[in-house]
């Protein structure tokens, strides 16, 4: 629809409606997603069979340039675009909407996992310690007892038990324990996120760019600690995702909310570097708005794993 | 009221780029009905391949491995790669006509939704020339199965799942942002037609539940190369636990499959009734229902996995429950018919064994919802016979209904009457053949999943699979159709049929590349 103008697209119901131009990117970004994990396959398998793993890691590379390059190429249409004033307020309406049920859909994902944790400490670790209605299956590994975390695995041969657990250690260590610094530096992020987006609001450039880029460092500043945490698991409590059903619970969920908040950090970084370019309006900024609520869900996630997997 | 703004337009792209880099929803819609019928006959020729070993008892055709991927094949390529896509098409075909949109709310990430399928079932497919061979579990993939015993190309299989997720969670996003922004003025939620009510519900169903599946199969993953222990009991994690969160997106998974295709048949069933709908209002709230229902009754599927008493009673009655809302929508559709003036062209042939047979999947669904009767049934045929009546006569019945009931509106030209009646008749026929038997077979103790039998179930299973043959071959026919109709025909109207009603019937057939560019008003 080369031919609709930009009055046209603008002023709503009476105008015909935007809608956008042929794009190369959906295919391709299809192609390179399927690369992708082709090669992710691969490469698993290999690994898992001692194979060579040269032509698989070169594959995932492959895909993963593809992806990332459709993606960039995709993401500065729109916002070429964007600038061009071809998307009306429709359009715009729905960009929020979409937003709202993909973070929905990510609640889910996380919803599964925590899922899993509740139905394991609830339910298997007392089964399997001889407890409650299914107590029966302790005859399974009858030295077995129950406790959260489990230090002890029923069967240590195949899972190795883990020295130590992240739980919360009392007041007294409160200081050093490392999950409560992260909780503080992201409920931080999330006020200074908040701060920027009204700084916008009110069209006030260098604060946005002030508040932004601290978000960013308390982002970095929050992975950092996260592999700090890791290295300390791994090193000296013997914690790995091989040592039974608490170190799965406690990697998986972390390292995706870590993930996660690698994702947030990059989309964060993204709307920094094009609010010092000169992007968003005080009335116009989705690409910031939607940035900073994804950076407000990882947040709320990262409560839920602070109560959960490190405090009860 | 709706075509006067064509001069703004122009007509669609030349060549396969047209295709691969379209952002029209009538293009979109197109490539994923034929993808979802390609799909089709994939999974069928699998199916085949089932029925032709067990034609007789005694091991003829297959070795029990690869009888063994071709159910978890055909299960996996016939529900995600030909039902689901199916009414995602039909949803990208009808709802912008039905509520005076002029496109998709985000019409490339629309095109990324589709053209990811392609390549997943490409992915899917190609483990089956691998030497491992392709997954061989069954498509409800249960740990230790699926993690600890699972040929490497598993792997394949849990990335397939993670990217078709991603396309089926983007399509509804796009469907469920297209619904709330872009209905015409006037068009208020009760006001929408019900194949656009029952889309949005489904809508919402896919976005709640695609990412647990993406979260099950990300801890088998995990399991199978990183040393985890979420569904392995020696780590202190349950191969249970996998049945929860699987079910847990299973259950809602089936009436994502299912709702649309209540839908589709509260649009037929008034138009060859020359009624309007009985009840829209209630169908509504059936509906919602459904879905609400649908999320609390996941642990129906493992009865016999040994849960507390309390599980099994509260899982029993909860899914009982949705016999009641269901009951609203049959009680529904047989009272739009009565004392009408009925016709009986194709669709609405179609819409009415779908009304019939569906039913009968949903007692067999009620015996099987009765916990204490369930441990005699579970895992047998009797349960395959059930599925399969709601999933065949149930949702693929109501997409030929939805093609044969649009295909004038897409293509312009009516589709040859008696060939249709002749693809119901032997589709119906065959079905039934196919499917009844097998509640004998189950009801006498024949496991699913098997590719040998003991000698008391030969003749039933002759007979069942003589129906997949013909049900099967009928297919082509299908096929030919809908080709004849795209190529030519007998011009059709708008209206396409005498008792149509709705915006999607007040633009010209074929439909023209852009519609809609200025929103009608709805009174």
């Amino acid at each position: 629809m080369a031919n609709v103008t930009k009055e046209a697209a603008h002023s709503g119901y009476d105008q015909p409606y935007y809608v956008p131009e042929q794009s190369k990117c959906p295919v391709w970004a299809s192609f390179g997603l399927a690369l992708f994990v082709f090669g992710m396959g691969n490469l698993l398998n290999d690994l898992k069979a001692d194979s060579s793993t040269t032509f698989s890691t070169l594959l995932t590379l492959a895909g993963f340039g593809v992806l990332a390059t459709t993606l960039f190429n995709w993401f500065s249409a729109q916002i070429r675009e964007n600038h061009m004033g071809l998307p009306g307020p429709q359009l715009k309406r729905s960009y929020v909407l979409s937003m709202y049920w993909f973070i929905f859909s990510e609640v889910m994902f996380f919803a599964a996992f925590f899922g899993a944790l509740f139905y394991v400490r609830q339910w298997v670790i007392p089964w399997l310690g001889g407890e409650g209605d299914k107590g029966v299956s302790n005859m399974l590994w009858p030295n077995f007892e129950a406790s959260w975390p489990v230090i002890s695995n029923p069967d240590s041969s195949v899972f190795s038990n883990p020295g130590e657990s992240m739980a919360w250690p009392g007041f007294g260590g409160a200081l050093s324990y490392l999950p409560l610094w992260n909780t503080i530096i992201l409920l931080t992020s999330s006020f200074t996120v908040h701060i920027a987006h009204t700084a916008l609001k009110n069209n006030k450039r260098q604060q946005l760019i002030l508040w932004l880029g601290l978000t960013v460092l308390l982002g970095i500043v929050f992975l950092f600690l996260q592999i700090e945490e890791y290295a300390h698991a791994y090193s000296e409590l013997g914690l790995t995702l091989n040592s039974g059903i608490y170190g799965s619970t406690f990697f998986l969920l972390t390292g995706f909310h870590g993930f996660h908040v690698t994702l947030g950090t990059f989309m964060l970084a993204v709307m920094w570097f094009r609010a010092l370019k000169g992007h968003f309006k005080p009335e116009d900024h989705f690409g910031f708005e939607a940035a900073s609520w994804y950076w407000h869900f990882v947040d709320v996630v990262w409560v839920c794993l602070f109560l959960f997997v490190y405090i009860f | 009221m709706a075509t006067g703004h064509d001069d703004h337009h122009h007509g669609p792209a030349k060549g396969i780029t047209r295709w691969l880099y379209t952002t029209n929803h009538k293009d979109i819609g197109s490539m994923y009905l034929w993808f979802s019928f390609a799909m089709f006959l994939l999974g069928g020729t699998f199916a085949l391949v089932i029925r032709a070993e067990l034609f007789q008892p005694g091991l003829q055709f297959v070795d029990p491995n690869f009888f063994n991927q071709m159910t978890t094949m055909h299960g996996l390529v016939m529900v995600f790669g030909a039902v689901m896509p199916a009414f995602v098409g039909l949803a990208n075909w009808m709802i912008p006509l039905m509520i005076g949109a002029p496109d998709m709310a985000l019409p490339r990430m629309n095109n990324w939704s589709f053209w990811i399928l392609p390549f997943a079932f490409a992915l899917l497919a190609s483990t089956l020339f691998m030497e491992a061979g392709a997954p061989n579990f069954g498509w409800t993939f249960y740990a230790p199965l699926s993690t600890t015993y699972a040929p490497s190309t598993v792997t394949f299989f849990i990335f397939a799942i993670h990217i078709m997720g991603a396309s089926s969670i983007m399509g509804a996003i796009n469907i469920i942002a297209t619904i709330q922004n872009l209905r015409a003025p006037g068009m208020t939620y009760m006001k929408m037609p019900l194949f656009v009510w029952t889309w949005l519900i489904t809508a919402y169903l896919l976005i709640a539940v695609m990412p647990v599946l993406a979260g099950v199969v990300t801890m088998m993953l995990f399991d199978i190369h990183f040393g985890t222990s979420f569904f392995n009991a020696a780590g202190g994690g349950d191969p249970v636990l996998f049945q929860h969160v699987f079910w847990f997106f299973g259950h809602p998974e089936v009436y994502i499959m299912i709702l649309p295709a209540f839908g589709v048949i509260s649009e037929i069933v008034p138009t060859f009734s020359r009624k309007k709908l009985f009840g829209y209002d209630s169908m509504v709230y059936a509906t919602s229902s459904i879905a609400f229902l649908s999320f609390i009754v996941w642990a129906h599927h493992m009865f016999t996995t040994g849960m507390p008493l309390a599980g099994e009673l509260f899982f029993m009655y909860a899914t009982m429950l949705i016999a009641v809302p269901t009951g609203v929508k049959v009680f529904n559709w047989v009272t739009t018919m009565f004392k009408g003036s009925i016709t009986f062209e194709t669709p609405m042939l179609f819409a009415i064994a779908f009304v019939v047979l569906f039913t009968c999947g949903g007692f067999t669904g009620l015996m099987l919802s009765i916990a204490p009767a369930d441990f005699q049934y579970h895992d047998t045929y009797f349960v395959v016979a059930h599925f399969h009546y709601v999933l065949v006569p149930g949702a693929v019945f109501s997409i030929m209904a939805a093609v044969y009931y649009w295909l004038p509106k897409w293509t312009g030209n009516m589709y040859d009457e008696n060939l249709g009646r002749l693809h119901f008749w032997l589709s119906f026929i065959g079905i039934n053949i196919l499917f009844f038997p097998q509640h004998f077979l189950g009801l006498a103790g024949m496991p699913r999943r098997i590719p040998d039998y003991a000698l008391q179930f030969a003749d039933f299973n002759m007979i069942s699979s003589i129906g997949a043959f013909i049900f099967g071959f009928s297919q082509l026919l299908f096929l030919f159709i809908v080709i004849k109709t795209v190529k030519g025909g007998k011009k059709a109207t708008a209206e396409v049929w005498e008792g149509s009603h709705g915006l999607e019937w007040t633009v010209p057939s074929p439909a023209p590349y852009h519609t809609f560019s200025t929103p009608p008003v709805v009174k």
